[in-house]
């Protein structure tokens, strides 16, 4: 219970230490907003279980799979660009950064066919309950994705400008777990709205 | 001990001392000093002005309310012919059964929400915290300005829904589906519920900012020697609290957001089948949705919500008890770890608010036991209080009689609370007066009483001026006094089946006889109400024009009683080194000494010898 347990390790500044422990607290009030959420996916699938299995079925699995895929590399390519700052490797950081915005509007983009297609065919949050909760969860999701690329960018163009290599570093690591926490959200929901079925 | 904290001195202290005791430059102008400024002191009073004006508006809505109880459908006298237009009113003047429906949700929302919790947590938080630790701020400044600014458009969104197309929500402050999420169900359920939503969405994201900022602050910004066991009380209470802050309120901010999305998009989450709202006109397109399950959302987070209101005030009263009987707390840990107690059934205890909802009787019982439980860390707060006064050398100050208020008053309102979480009783004083009487107990008696003796105490190191302590204790005298007038009878009312919702209790026969009672409530409400007044005016004469205060008036242990008064922006001129815990009265008093030991007096620890 010293203090001296919140003091880093030499080289990464005091600051850049509490920094991280606020994201942490961040990311656990994130995992809390998101568990409200599913908790009420779980009582409203389980409630109807019939309506949801039918429901579900007119969603694309393969573009959400692409999607799942996009989001993984996206988180390799993010651990990379954070490897790289550690080690002072600008260039490299900026590079890993674009790769991980891409992939991230890849994400996005296939997000969009995704709502356009399915509105297309006059399906909306108030068409039925499993609709309106996918539309939550998934939108919701996407928010996060969309604040994750207007950080990766803002961090993209610090990357381009010569800045302090440690600043950079921090920055970095605060915006991957982030960015982490986003796919993991996204891991989570991709099997419980297009792959769960009950026997 | 006294090793591992010469350790932390030297260890980190190149570092540290490097980080730490760096003074930032002044704000330079009006902007950064008073509007968006950094500096913790001013946030917290920022936060302190704008709730005081909600307590204005909250406790008016409640004389209102009071009103149209005792007196049903008569026109209000001169506010009435003033507020004719207002959607609340008929053309005399006289309160109509939707605006009562309003008014209640109303001062329920905006007390909970836009005045206790910003004053406690807020205020008291902000300005306490980076004090308590031995900091120059918070941990990020920039995120508790931040904090602050979502908070006020919050306040002006719920301030502008009395003004929006039929009216303010009217659902009350929980907000139950069906009634708040359609909007032909009531009045205020079209777009004063949308804005409801959207200004407790706000306010839960400046909540969890500024939960985890001092987390972190606690954690991480303390002064050497300053373990957490030496932290006070209200630091503890501060930080307990703001666990729940960070982990509980992003359910609520769900629950809105679901709420949300079925009145924005006409979905049905919180809608089941055959909802009907007159004849054969079934609702919108309700049907699948689950209307129990915003209870579930919602009382996951309010119900430690209770907690996040009356925590810090527990950690206040600890705090000037321990002043004013000039003696240690009793059973220091045993407090922090009542409190660590106290959230850790706060999370499992929401269903007792559902007991008539419809749930599995065996749901039930294990809600009710949880919920007893949590007599037992409340109640070793209480006997540690106790023991505390035992002996001691008691100063009846102004703070030290709202904290003893407090402490008087959080009996009455836990105990109540029992006879609520056993279900075979509440099943009967469910949605009574009983209720109002308890929470209010728990809320104002207990609280607000904290609060207002946190003000006295602080007051000193918020302005540098004392308040006048002949008008403070009239104004402690006269609420104390009319609260009790006004919250003891509603028990009584409450057994006998006064329902919480009626906009006119003259309508039921069998609680004709109770109408008296009423009656008087209202009447000593209104002089509780006029009564702050007094507060009001002690508050703002003696911040411009009080006696000058020194830096310690109370003879006080902890660490901004160190500071000059008022404190400057940079708190300490050089970062103090802490020795003991904060609460050395009365233990190593030779004659004619001085009976305390501040926390940064260099020399032994009277703890490290038993």
């Amino acid at each position: 219970m010293e203090n001296v347990a919140a003091l880093p390790h030499p080289g990464v500044s005091l600051q850049h230490a509490r920094a991280k422990f606020g994201m942490w607290l961040f990311l656990g009030s994130e995992v809390m907003f998101f568990a409200g959420f599913i908790g009420a996916y779980i009582v409203l699938r389980s409630a109807n279980p019939g309506l949801f299995e039918r429901e579900f079925a007119q969603l694309s699995r393969p573009l959400a799979a692409i999607n799942t895929m996009f989001l993984i590399a996206s988180s390799l390519t993010m651990a990379l660009a954070v490897y790289s700052s550690q080690h002072g490797q600008r260039e490299k950081v900026g590079n890993f950064l674009m790769a991980t915005i891409m992939l991230a509007c890849g994400f996005m983009v296939i997000k969009t066919i995704e709502y356009t297609t399915k509105f297309s065919h006059g399906i909306f949050p108030s068409t039925s309950v499993p609709f309106a909760i996918y539309y939550t969860l998934t939108g919701f999701h996407a928010l996060h994705v969309f604040a994750g690329i207007l950080a990766l960018l803002v961090l993209w163009g610090r990357a381009q400008a010569p800045a302090s290599a440690t600043a950079m570093a921090g920055a970095c690591e605060l915006v991957g777990l982030y960015w982490h926490l986003v796919d993991l959200i996204w891991i989570f929901l991709f099997p419980l709205l297009y792959l769960l079925k009950f026997p | 001990m006294i090793e591992a904290h010469a350790a932390a001195v030297s260890g980190g202290a190149a570092e540290h001392a490097h980080d730490e005791d760096h003074i930032h430059p002044p704000p330079a102008t009006w902007f950064t000093k008073y509007v968006w400024t950094y500096d913790h002191k001013t946030i917290g009073k920022q936060y302190l002005f704008t709730a005081m004006f909600f307590g204005l508006i909250g406790g008016l809505l409640a004389m209102l309310i009071r009103w149209q109880l005792a007196y049903p459908g008569q026109p209000v006298p001169w506010l009435g012919s003033i507020a004719k237009a207002m959607f609340f009113f008929d053309d005399n003047g006289a309160i109509l059964p939707e605006g009562y429906n309003q008014m209640v949700t109303m001062h329920g929302t905006i007390m909970i929400f836009f005045v206790v919790i910003p004053i406690i947590v807020g205020a008291m938080g902000n300005f306490l915290i980076p004090l308590h630790v031995g900091a120059r701020d918070v941990a990020f400044p920039f995120l508790n300005a931040l904090s602050y600014w979502l908070y006020l458009p919050a306040s002006v969104i719920i301030f502008a829904s009395f003004f929006v197309d039929k009216g303010a929500a009217a659902a009350g402050w929980t907000s139950y589906p069906p009634l708040s999420a359609v909007a032909e169900m009531a009045p205020g359920s079209g777009l004063g519920q949308t804005f409801w939503l959207l200004s407790v969405f706000l306010l839960g994201f400046s909540s969890i900012v500024g939960g985890l900022n001092f987390l972190t602050t606690i954690i991480t910004m303390r002064a050497p020697g300053l373990t957490m066991w030496r932290l006070p009380l209200v630091t503890w209470a501060q930080f307990v609290t703001s666990i729940f802050q960070t982990l509980a309120t992003p359910v609520l901010a769900s629950a809105v957001c679901l709420m949300l999305v079925d009145k924005l998009t006409g979905s049905s989450l919180f809608l089941p089948a055959g909802l009907h709202l007159t004849g054969d006109k079934a609702v919108g397109n309700s049907g699948g949705g689950s209307a129990l399950m915003w209870q579930h959302i919602f009382w996951f987070y309010s119900h430690p919500a209770v907690y996040i209101l009356v925590l810090p005030g527990m950690g206040v009263a600890s705090d000037l008890l321990a002043t004013f009987a000039r003696k240690p707390i009793f059973g220091y840990k045993v407090m922090v770890f009542s409190m660590s107690g106290i959230i850790g059934l706060g999370f499992i205890v929401w269903g007792h608010h559902m007991f008539v909802s419809g749930m599995n009787p065996m749901v039930g019982t294990s809600f009710m036991m949880a919920t007893m439980l949590i007599a037992l860390p409340s109640g070793v707060k209480v006997f540690n209080w106790l023991a505390t006064l035992w002996g001691g050398n008691i100063r009846f100050t102004t703070p030290m009689l709202c904290a003893l208020s407090f402490v008087a008053m959080f009996i009455i309102g836990g105990l109540s609370g029992l006879f609520m979480a056993a279900t075979p009783v509440d099943i009967f004083i469910h949605d009574t007066y009983y209720v109002v009487a308890h929470f209010h107990y728990v809320v104002f008696g207990g609280t607000l009483f904290a609060m207002f003796g946190g003000i006295y105490f602080w007051f000193p190191k918020m302005f540098g001026r004392m308040c006048n302590e002949t008008l403070a204790k009239l104004h402690w005298a006269v609420t104390f006094i009319t609260f009790n007038a006004v919250f003891f009878p509603m028990h009584i009312l409450g057994e006998g089946g006064h329902m919480r919702r009626i906009a006119d209790p003259t309508n039921y026969d069998f609680l004709l006889p109770l109408q008296p009672m009423n009656v008087f409530i209202s009447i000593s409400a209104f002089v509780l109400g006029a009564g702050q007044f007094i507060f009001l005016g002690n508050f703002f004469y003696s911040m411009f024009f009080g006696p000058k205060a020194d830096p310690n008036p109370w003879q006080s242990n902890t660490l901004e009683w160190t500071t000059p008064s008022p404190i400057p922006y940079y708190n300490y001129e050089k970062i103090p080194t802490v020795y003991r815990g904060p609460y050395e009265y009365s233990t190593t008093v030779a004659e004619g000494q001085a009976d305390w030991l501040a926390q940064s007096t260099p020399g032994a620890d009277p703890a490290e010898h038993h």
